[in-house]
């Protein structure tokens, strides 16, 4: 069988539908581009993650140069003196109750200021204020309006308050969100719901309320996630007190720190990850799937 | 619901009452106390100054706190994490969007999680210490883009996604390589994304007083940490008239930028939410 000689280079002349060959991506595409991002996402956020694995378990500390393996002696003191139990108590409290009240101030806000007046935009703008100001500045603002009050000075009470301040802060954030939620329900499906004789109060949660499932599971999650690694407002107005009872895990994290017990600090910091990482997984998927089901 | 008679007619008297009473007085407060003398503002209240002192005050945070070497710290460190966190996010972003395979999204996974899961900061501190980085800018730069990136990576390569491919492909038939397409085609098309997460980025790291405390503390002063500082150590304890008086000097250049780009933000951050 005699050789066909010239085969055409392999030149693409109309652009295929679907996905590209791999040959083609490599070269239009290479990999050498995700290198520079990699390279520091793996040597500052996953080895010292890493790190933190090991020195959990060691003896590390400010007052001396050698560290040791001391097993697991860092979480069996934290345990015993009930630190650790304390810690995650009031984090996990803290974290779900800014995450209701932010969601439901934000929802509230956004169902509010829906309809597009100049009254609304302007309304809109002002809720948008305390999220670009700086966590601390919102702590110390609030540490002086409600310092005289003696809410911040109450065991019982005082996390709740916090809560709400730190909700206060980005319920603006969320009422974004929702109100670009709601902007994806068409307005002939409203239309069509109030011919068939819906109520307005069974429209809205019937027709509206469902379609804003994807808005809901990110200000949720994030909210709930990103509240956990919460440390500014807090250290701005309590710092942790009274009596340690609003100690959210990263502010026993800097104050330990601070004092050169690194290693308590990293079990801490270790617990903190755990904690975030194996709550994510359930919270995003219970939303995810509560999406499918509405 | 929203458009029953009686609740349109109310609806905007409800609005301006709750932005009085959630925002308006929070920021009264910041700005009168801000303008008291020191006995007129040891109780803060809502109360005008008798006389106006600002400036003077601002004059004294100004000095007394070292607020221009914060503010050059701040800057030294905010301008190249936004700069390189945009650059390196959105170079994997493409190639993670255009691409499709296990490894690829295995990669994609791996790429997004810092958003969720927060970073080790005190093992952080040893890390760098190892690499001789520790209380610099560098340092500091590095910790914040692997913070940072997530974000950045998320965003855009939602963004990439959405772009058609016919674009890149003109170009590569032209005989164009991969940097010149990225260069050229990619990143112009990337502007609105970038414009968001630059504001967000900004945003973050203008604001940061937590990785900061950790890795430059001490060594390097920004803004939030010298606010921080000072609040705290008692220089300014129950000097309510500085404190404010520093978080609106603070707050300024943020609310300059958020009022310049408004319209960007808001498209921007909801964009990413609600697919």
């Amino acid at each position: 069988m005699p050789a066909t000689v010239e085969l055409p280079a392999p030149v693409r002349v109309s652009p295929a539908p679907g996905p590209a060959p791999r040959t083609i991506r490599r070269r239009t595409h290479p990999m050498w581009f995700l290198f520079p991002a990699y390279a520091v996402l793996v040597v500052f956020f996953v080895l010292p993650t890493l790190f933190n694995f090991v020195y959990a378990f060691t003896d590390w500390s400010g007052f001396k140069s050698a560290i040791n393996p001391v097993g697991f002696d860092n979480f069996t003191a934290l345990a015993s003196d009930g630190t650790l139990f304390r810690s995650l108590r009031i984090t996990l409290l803290y974290a779900v109750l800014v995450a209701v009240f932010q969601n439901v101030f934000g929802f509230g806000l956004a169902v509010l200021l829906e309809r597009d007046t100049a009254v609304n935009r302007i309304a809109r703008t002002f809720f948008l204020v305390p999220v670009l100001m700086s966590a601390l500045a919102v702590g110390y603002l609030f540490q002086a309006m409600l310092k005289p009050s003696g809410w911040l000075a109450d065991t019982t009470w005082t996390l709740l308050v916090v809560s709400l301040i730190h909700a206060w802060k980005w319920m603006g954030l969320s009422m974004l969100i929702y109100l670009a939620g709601l902007k994806t329900v068409p307005e002939d499906v409203m239309e069509a719901a109030r011919i068939d004789g819906a109520s307005r109060w069974r429209a809205f949660w019937t027709i509206r309320a469902p379609l804003l499932a994807p808005a809901v599971t990110f200000t949720v999650a994030t909210a709930l996630l990103g509240s956990m690694n919460g440390f500014d407002i807090v250290q701005a107005t309590t710092g942790g007190g009274p009596a340690r009872t609003t100690e959210i895990l990263n502010i026993f994290i800097y104050r330990t720190f601070g004092q050169g017990l690194f290693a308590q600090a990293t079990t801490m910091s270790l617990v903190l990850f755990l904690l975030v990482a194996l709550l994510a997984f359930p919270v995003i998927y219970l939303l995810r799937r509560r999406e499918q089901i509405l | 619901m929203s458009d029953l008679p009686i609740w349109r007619r109310l609806q905007p008297y409800v609005s301006v009452l709750l932005v009085l009473l959630l925002i308006g007085a929070p920021l009264w407060l910041v700005v009168v106390t801000a303008g008291k003398s020191q006995g007129e503002a040891i109780n803060p209240n809502f109360a005008l100054p008798s006389r106006w002192h600002l400036v003077d005050n601002v004059r004294q945070v100004w000095v007394d706190a070292q607020v221009p070497a914060a503010f050059l710290g701040s800057m030294l460190i905010v301008v190249p994490t936004v700069l390189l966190v945009l650059l390196l996010g959105s170079m994997a972003a493409w190639v993670l969007a255009r691409r499709t395979s296990k490894l690829m999204a295995v990669l994609y996974a791996v790429g997004i999680s810092g958003i969720i899961l927060p970073p080790a900061v005190v093992t952080v501190v040893l890390l760098l210490r190892q690499l001789g980085l520790a209380g610099t800018a560098v340092g500091m730069i590095a910790v914040y883009l692997g913070i940072y990136l997530s974000t950045v990576i998320f965003f855009v390569t939602g963004f990439v996604r959405t772009i058609p491919e016919s674009l890149e492909e003109a170009a590569q038939i032209d005989g164009a390589g991969p940097m010149l397409v990225f260069r050229r085609i990619v990143l112009p098309l990337l502007r609105p994304v970038l414009a968001t997460a630059t504001i967000l980025i900004c945003l973050y790291v203008w604001n940061d007083v937590f990785y900061a405390f950790f890795v430059v503390g001490g060594r390097l002063d920004t803004l939030p940490l010298n606010l921080f500082r000072v609040a705290s150590a008692g220089l300014y304890l129950n000097n309510w008239h500085l404190i404010f008086a520093y978080v609106i000097m603070m707050s300024l250049p943020l609310v300059v930028v958020f009022a310049i780009a408004q319209r960007k933000i808001i498209s921007g951050i909801t964009g990413g939410a609600v697919k």
